[in-house]
């Protein structure tokens, strides 16, 4: 698939809670074809102590206007500068980047997992599911009531279940505490989200033999897999995470089991 | 348009700006974003005679103005380069040049033999100056007896254009420049990444897990601007300059200083157009300035 160099318009900077907001870029150049799972690279400008783009995943894609939306999380001051992006503002994006989520077939019970920010990919992958025919369900964890993010369309796509660490809202606990996750039976799980919650969800779908894949979010420099610091440790070597990933098969990655 | 070719030995290139290795893959990842038969030559990333796996994560860090790395050499060596991936670059229309990289002499020589049969790859970059290995690499660059042996033997097994990589992370970057010349280099390119390192105080750990890094991007420009200026003067092979170049005006500086060409290194990973843009603005500061050749302002401050 080919990648391309951009500069778009911003059309919505949208803020979803302290940290967290939703922009919406859109191409005259009308959009290509962009999978769940992708990344785009995106140019920080005013921003002097940003020297590298950011890669920020896809977290959903509406052909009809050619829009792209990009959940971001403030980090540091390059995101920081990209939550400040002001309607008509141009970014120049390389996009899009990367692999994508393997999408199930018809009949498999799916659940897409996540928190955080890495609930970003889960939307545009649960709307591709949806087109497909099959209903996705999620689960999504957060740390407490008031860190809870919208997720008013993921619940327009499937039933959606929340879990808080201290149970100010939904069950108590991880997403892999969730009783639906834990009882019911899985074809294929989908995750994205804190390296910790996509280690416990890999370890419960590898005891339940479940298919499971995971988005990760390495440091990069290129995202173009040119640079090789974005490795990740696979049973095939190390593979880039920005082209050979973000999305691996948790059997196939060496994940490390210190820390 | 001004004549952009320069001559590196006895390999012509259509005009001064290259690709530097390790920040161009093999050109394919490029390829759909720029038009690589407009460059000078691409110089592909470092190969090694046995597959090499690289450093541990994390390999990288953002810094001001820059970036370290500690790849580390990952390369699948050279036994698949012939195969897999040489096939395709030599269809490129233009110059493909192969970094190598040894843990000792021998292996640069077997290198060098294996790479001189590959009829499309027209030179090789000596990469004597990588910080990133235990074995090989800066430890070569850095002491003059060693540089000299390795430069003398590949020499000796090589019979096109050999380019000699410099390392930085020495006191008298004039006395590698004139062993290279002197042991029959057909140039020099400088400068490989300053040798740095950064802590993260949260965690209270270096960044990198090698602990030190090559440090790259406009960070090190001024001194990489030095170092080539330097060499220019005290040697009469051409200079390959490289080294935090970002734009057009910034590869005019080193040109000006004493490069008959330049590298776009770390640059590419953040805009990958900028070769591309500063062979642009080579052409047209030559126009306005009504100069018929880029040869005409090499190392133009020294006589001005």
């Amino acid at each position: 698939m080919s990648k391309r160099i951009e500069d778009l318009t911003v059309t919505e900077n949208h803020r979803l809670a302290e940290g967290f907001f939703v922009v919406k870029v859109s191409s005259s150049a009308g959009l290509p074809e962009i999978l769940p799972g992708q990344f785009v690279q995106v140019l920080v400008t005013e921003s002097p102590s940003t020297f590298l783009r950011r890669p920020i995943s896809v977290h959903d894609v509406d052909y009809l206007s050619n829009t792209i939306s990009l959940l971001i999380q403030v980090a540091g001051a390059g995101t920081e500068r990209l939550s400040r992006l002001r309607n008509g503002e141009t970014i120049n994006l390389i996009y899009p980047l990367g692999n994508a989520f393997t999408l199930p077939v018809l009949g498999d019970k799916v659940l897409l997992a996540g928190g955080g920010c890495g609930m970003a990919p889960l939307l545009f992958l649960g709307r591709k599911i949806k087109e497909s025919g099959i209903e996705p369900q999620f689960a999504l964890g957060f740390r407490n009531r008031s860190r809870i993010l919208e997720h008013e369309q993921f619940r327009d796509l499937g039933t959606v279940h929340l879990a808080t660490e201290d149970g100010s809202e939904g069950h108590r606990g991880f997403i892999t505490d969730i009783p639906a996750f834990r009882e019911s039976k899985w074809d294929r799980v989908y995750c994205c989200g804190p390296e910790p919650m996509m280690k416990a969800v890999a370890a419960l779908c590898l005891e339940r033999d479940i298919f499971c894949e995971v988005s990760l979010e390495n440091l990069m420099a290129c995202g173009m897999g040119i640079c090789l610091c974005c490795i990740v440790p696979t049973t095939s070597g190390n593979l880039c995470s920005c082209t050979d990933g973000p999305v691996f098969n948790i059997r196939d990655l060496k994940w490390q089991t210190s820390e | 348009m001004a004549d952009l070719r320069i001559k590196i030995g006895s390999l012509e290139l259509r005009n001064p700006v290259m690709l530097a290795s390790g920040t161009c893959g093999y050109g394919a990842e490029l390829e759909d974003l720029i038009d690589l038969t407009k460059l000078g030559a691409i110089v592909v990333k470092g190969t090694t005679l046995e597959p090499r796996e690289g450093n541990p994560y994390p390999r990288m860090a953002e810094t001001a103005s820059g970036m370290l790395n500690a790849v580390g050499l990952q390369n699948k060596g050279i036994g698949y380069f012939e195969k897999h991936i040489y096939p395709k670059l030599a269809e490129y229309d233009t110059h493909v040049i192969v970094n190598v990289n040894g843990n000792t002499v021998e292996d640069y020589i077997e290198l060098a033999r294996r790479i001189d049969r590959l009829t499309a790859i027209p030179a090789i970059e000596l990469n004597i100056s990588c910080p990133n290995v235990k074995q090989g690499g800066m430890i070569f660059g850095t002491n003059p007896t060693s540089a000299r042996e390795v430069i003398a033997a590949v020499r000796q097994a090589y019979s096109k254009t050999l380019i000699v990589k410099l390392s930085p992370n020495v006191t008298d970057i004039t006395e590698f420049a004139r062993i290279s010349e002197e042991e029959g280099a057909e140039a020099v390119s400088l400068v490989n990444t300053l040798l740095g390192m950064a802590v993260d105080p949260k965690t209270m750990k270096p960044v990198l897990s090698t602990v030190t890094g090559g440090l790259s991007g406009p960070a090190i420009k001024p001194v990489a601007l030095r170092m080539v200026w330097q060499a220019a003067r005290a040697v009469k092979i051409p200079v390959i300059g490289m080294g935090g170049i970002m734009n057009g005006d910034d590869a005019l500086e080193f040109i000006m200083a004493g490069a008959t060409a330049v590298q776009i290194g770390t640059a590419t990973f953040i805009e990958p157009r900028t070769a591309l843009n500063a062979i642009i603005s080579i052409d047209s500061l030559l126009a306005e300035r009504n100069f018929d050749s880029v040869a005409n302002i090499i190392g133009i401050i020294n006589r001005i």
